[in-house]
């Protein structure tokens, strides 16, 4: 009983994010109470006034006078509908485009854990530790099920795909701990899907991060499983085999057999990997099997890594 | 009733047999029947979340297991949407209804009506059985590839009665439109026809266009869990959010198939309680099928957080603001109903009261989720959970409440006991109010849904929902136990015991086998509880 005495009405606004959610809510908050006030206010003057019995006028109304009425709510709800959504919808929702010193976070989520990995290898589970201030990026994939990636004191939310990356953007500005939850109902144990978000000072992450035992970091990986699949079999420089070469082809442009071009970006050599026969490089042969049934999810995100590491024209063992 | 009509047995007289029921061809007893199966499923729908609620009291969830929570969510949610709520007032007030408001004999294809009770009835026994025994726990969205690839328990049985009890919805479907269109009396021409009948009419609309989409939709579900064909799974060339897609091209308009009778009815209640025309029928029958056909463009909103483009999202957004304008335009419309009226205050009226109150709360609330950033921060929380909780079960079981207190003199030939009755309504508020309106909070600060176990910030306002739930629950038994007594105990109610205006109460209470022993004529418009305004009715004066 003791803890029931401990809520809370209102929720940390610990992302820039949430400042402007909640703004959206509270302003929507203020249009429907007037609403729902107004009408219930109608309503109990009618009730008192036109109660059985009482001696109110009861004269029928002009059907012109019902028109105006009709013809001018109608109008005035369209207008509020439409005010609503320009306001606090239109422009609104499209994601910042990436820009450099975002700080890259990997989550992978299973059944019914979160794994994440920062950008030099420290890697934790049902935990994310973030620098205040810094805009973060988190690249997320499932290994199982749909499950979603919630963080209401950011007020974020976003679902996280099994065999699809999906991207949630944000800058933290509170320190403190926050919950993160599994928000998309994923089986047995979806409640205990749960973790917290630590936001530190940028010096207290520096030096939590020193602390933490180092696995291989992403590129590392990416190297492993590149070496262990045999890629450099055909797309090493030295290879005999026909393949594009892979150095610095990260962000560049790629002509397609297909006359298009296009920027070789993360989905781009993600969808090489997993179905290489999307978008065959003009000059070459389909003959790369797909990796989308062999690697994992966590495994597609490593080698995407490490080719976008590869520095140019360099030589690859 | 002369002494030559008291001569034909009313409908439940015309045969006592258990067969003579089973094999009826008669719209009445068809809808009685419906309404004894969805008023079983619906306390074993409620039994369920009974147990979910006070496990909740506790953030620990010290009562059931994990597995046992989430099945019985999945019941509660199953039964409900399709065994109670998607049949409650179409298939039992509006199969008593519809063919006496129209001044028909019974419904255009009465041996179909029947069938549509057994596919019903096997579809939904069947689902029921297996989530008591066998167990299901995807609730009831059965999201992929969970669904298909990784829950244990019965998903292909429970899929498959689903998929039976959805062509009863599409065969009562077609059965309304055929009979509107083809059995209307003499000088009951469209813009003469009750709310309660267009109503009918633009929720048969989608039943007959949406339910398919279901029916397909689990036939995937049952092939790849069953037969393996990659569909909905990743790691095999599928896609998970197709099925998103295409169950909520279904459930979106299903939510519509749940409210819209509730707006005829309630439409219904209002004008005979209020003792006036209602104000702008036309513009409450545009609105009507304006929802209907709005209603199918919008399943997306559902999807904000899926990974959907953001472009997808502004439109869906935009479509959602518009399908909230006929709504609102219709709670406009009651309101002005009152206006002049002479207003009595019968259990009927009171139910309307709470729907109007709860339905602009529930329809209010969906501006929050139908703008975007908002949506993100609450979707799939317990903000949500309260939304359409307040439409389904605020807006929609009141509404059925009120119809069945309006119209069971008529469907019995009794008067239920009004005191008890208004009892019941004003307590029916409180509860569900003290049950859904802390729901909306904790939404706000981030409860999510279907979590056996929480952070203890959370409990108080769980407590609070449970104890609501304890009132909520006593003022659905209460009916349960007065109207069944009224049909020993209660006084014979006459043909017009509320002086309403509309065919069905010409006809003898209860009616007979073939409804009106005179053909009815239809010289007027509906509503007539006061005379015509004139030309010259005067304009000035009175302003309020």
């Amino acid at each position: 009983m003791a803890a029931m005495m401990d809520f809370k009405l209102s929720l940390p606004e610990a992302s820039q994010n949430a400042q402007q959610v909640d703004i959206a809510f509270f302003s929507v908050l203020a249009i429907s109470g007037v609403i729902l006030l107004t009408l219930l206010v109608l309503l109990l003057i009618f009730i008192v006034r036109y109660r059985k019995g009482s001696r109110a006028k009861r004269g029928p109304l002009p059907e012109w006078l019902k028109r105006e009425f009709e013809l001018g709510w109608t109008s005035a709800t369209i207008f509020l509908a439409i005010f609503i959504f320009w306001w606090f919808v239109g422009g609104s929702i499209f994601p910042p485009r990436a820009f450099p010193g975002q700080l890259e976070i990997h989550v992978v989520a299973k059944q019914w854990m979160w794994k994440t990995e920062h950008p030099d290898g420290a890697r934790e589970i049902d935990a994310l530790h973030l620098p205040v201030n810094t805009p973060v990026r988190l690249v997320m994939t499932s290994e199982d099920v749909i499950h979603s990636f919630f963080v209401p004191a950011f007020r974020l939310k976003q679902d996280v795909l099994p065999m699809i990356t999906t991207e949630l953007e944000f800058t933290p500005t509170e320190l403190g701990t926050f919950h993160l939850f599994c928000a998309e109902y994923c089986g047995a144990q979806h409640s205990r899907m749960t973790g917290q978000i630590t936001v530190m000072t940028q010096s207290q992450y520096a030096r939590w991060l020193r602390l933490q035992p180092h696995g291989d970091s992403l590129v590392r990986e990416g190297e492993t499983l590149y070496a262990k699949f045999g890629c450099g079999a055909c797309h090493a420089p030295t290879s005999r085999i026909q393949a594009p070469k892979l150095g610095g082809i990260a962000g560049q442009a790629v002509a397609l057999q297909t006359g298009a071009r296009v920027v070789a970006d993360d989905a781009y050599l993600r969808r090489s990997i997993t179905d290489p026969r999307a978008d065959i490089v003009a000059g070459f042969t389909p003959i790369m099997p797909s990796y989308g049934a062999v690697a994992t999810s966590s495994e597609v995100e490593a080698l995407v890594a490490y080719v976008k590491a590869l520095p140019k024209e360099e030589q690859q063992p | 009733m002369s002494e030559t009509l008291s001569a034909i047995p009313d409908y439940l007289h015309d045969g006592t047999t258990l067969r003579s029921w089973l094999f009826t061809t008669d719209h009445k007893r068809i809808g009685i029947l419906f309404a004894l199966a969805i008023t079983v499923f619906f306390f074993i729908g409620g039994t369920a979340i009974s147990i979910v609620r006070l496990d909740l009291l506790t953030p620990a969830g010290d009562l059931v297991s994990d597995d046992t929570y989430n099945r019985l969510f999945t019941i509660h949610g199953i039964i409900m949407v399709w065994f109670f709520l998607i049949p409650s007032i179409p298939a039992t007030l509006g199969n008593f209804l519809l063919p006496l408001m129209i001044g028909a004999e019974d419904l255009a294809f009465p041996r179909l009506n029947l069938l549509s009770w057994y596919l019903y009835m096997g579809g939904a026994t069947f689902t029921v059985l297996t989530l008591i025994l066998g167990g299901v726990d995807t609730g009831w969205t059965f999201y992929t590839p969970y669904s298909t690839m990784f829950a244990n328990g019965a998903v292909l049985t429970a899929a498959a009665g689903v998929l039976i009890s959805g062509f009863s919805s599409v065969l009562t479907g077609v059965n309304f439109i055929a009979t509107t269109h083809a059995l209307r009396a003499p000088g009951m021409t469209w813009f003469r026809l009750p709310l309660f009948v267009w109503s009918m009419y633009a929720t048969s609309l989608v039943m007959v266009l949406a339910t398919p989409v279901l029916a397909m939709t689990l036939v995937l579900v049952m092939a790849e869990r069953w037969l393996g064909l990659p569909i909905f799974d990743p790691s095999r060339g599928g896609d998970p959010i197709l099925f998103q897609h295409l169950f909520w091209f279904y459930s979106h308009p299903a939510v519509y198939i749940m409210i819209l009778p509730a707006m005829g009815v309630v439409s219904e209640l209002i004008a005979c309680f209020a003792r006036r025309r209602l104000f702008g029928y036309s513009f409450m029958v545009y609105a009507l099928v304006a929802i209907a056909v709005i209603g199918f463009f919008v399943w997306g909103h559902h999807m904000f957080v899926s990974g959907q483009s953001a472009y997808a999202n502004i439109v869906f957004s935009f479509l959602s603001f518009m399908v909230a304008v006929p709504s609102a335009i219709k709670v406009f419309n009651w309101t002005a109903t009152l206006y002049r009226g002479s207003i009595s205050f019968e259990a009927p009226m009171l139910y309307a009261f709470g729907f109007l109150g709860l339905f602009t709360v529930g329809g209010l609330t969906g501006l929050f989720l139908a703008t975007v950033p908002i949506d993100i921060h609450v979707t799939d929380t317990y903000f949500v959970v309260a939304h359409f909780h307040y439409i389904m079960v605020g807006g929609s079981v009141c509404a059925y409440l009120g119809g069945l207190h309006f119209w069971w003199p008529k469907i019995t030939g009794k008067l239920y006991p009004e005191a008890w009755a208004r009892f019941a309504a004003i307590l029916m508020f409180f509860g569900f109010n003290l049950t859904f309106f802390p729901q909306f909070v904790m939404g706000y600060l981030g409860m999510p849904r279907r979590y056996h176990v929480y952070p203890p910030e959370f409990q108080i306002y769980h407590v609070l929902s449970t104890s609501g739930a304890v009132v909520l629950g006593t003022a659905y038994f209460l009916p349960l136990a007065y109207l069944l007594g009224s049909l020993w105990w209660g006084r014979n109610a006459g043909i017009n015991p509320w002086k309403a205006k509309g065919l069905e109460w010409q006809a003898p209470s209860p009616p007979p086998h073939k409804n009106f022993p005179v053909p009815p004529h239809v010289p007027d418009e509906p509503y007539d509880y006061h005379p015509k305004e004139g030309p010259l009715a005067e304009a000035a004066g009175d302003v309020s």
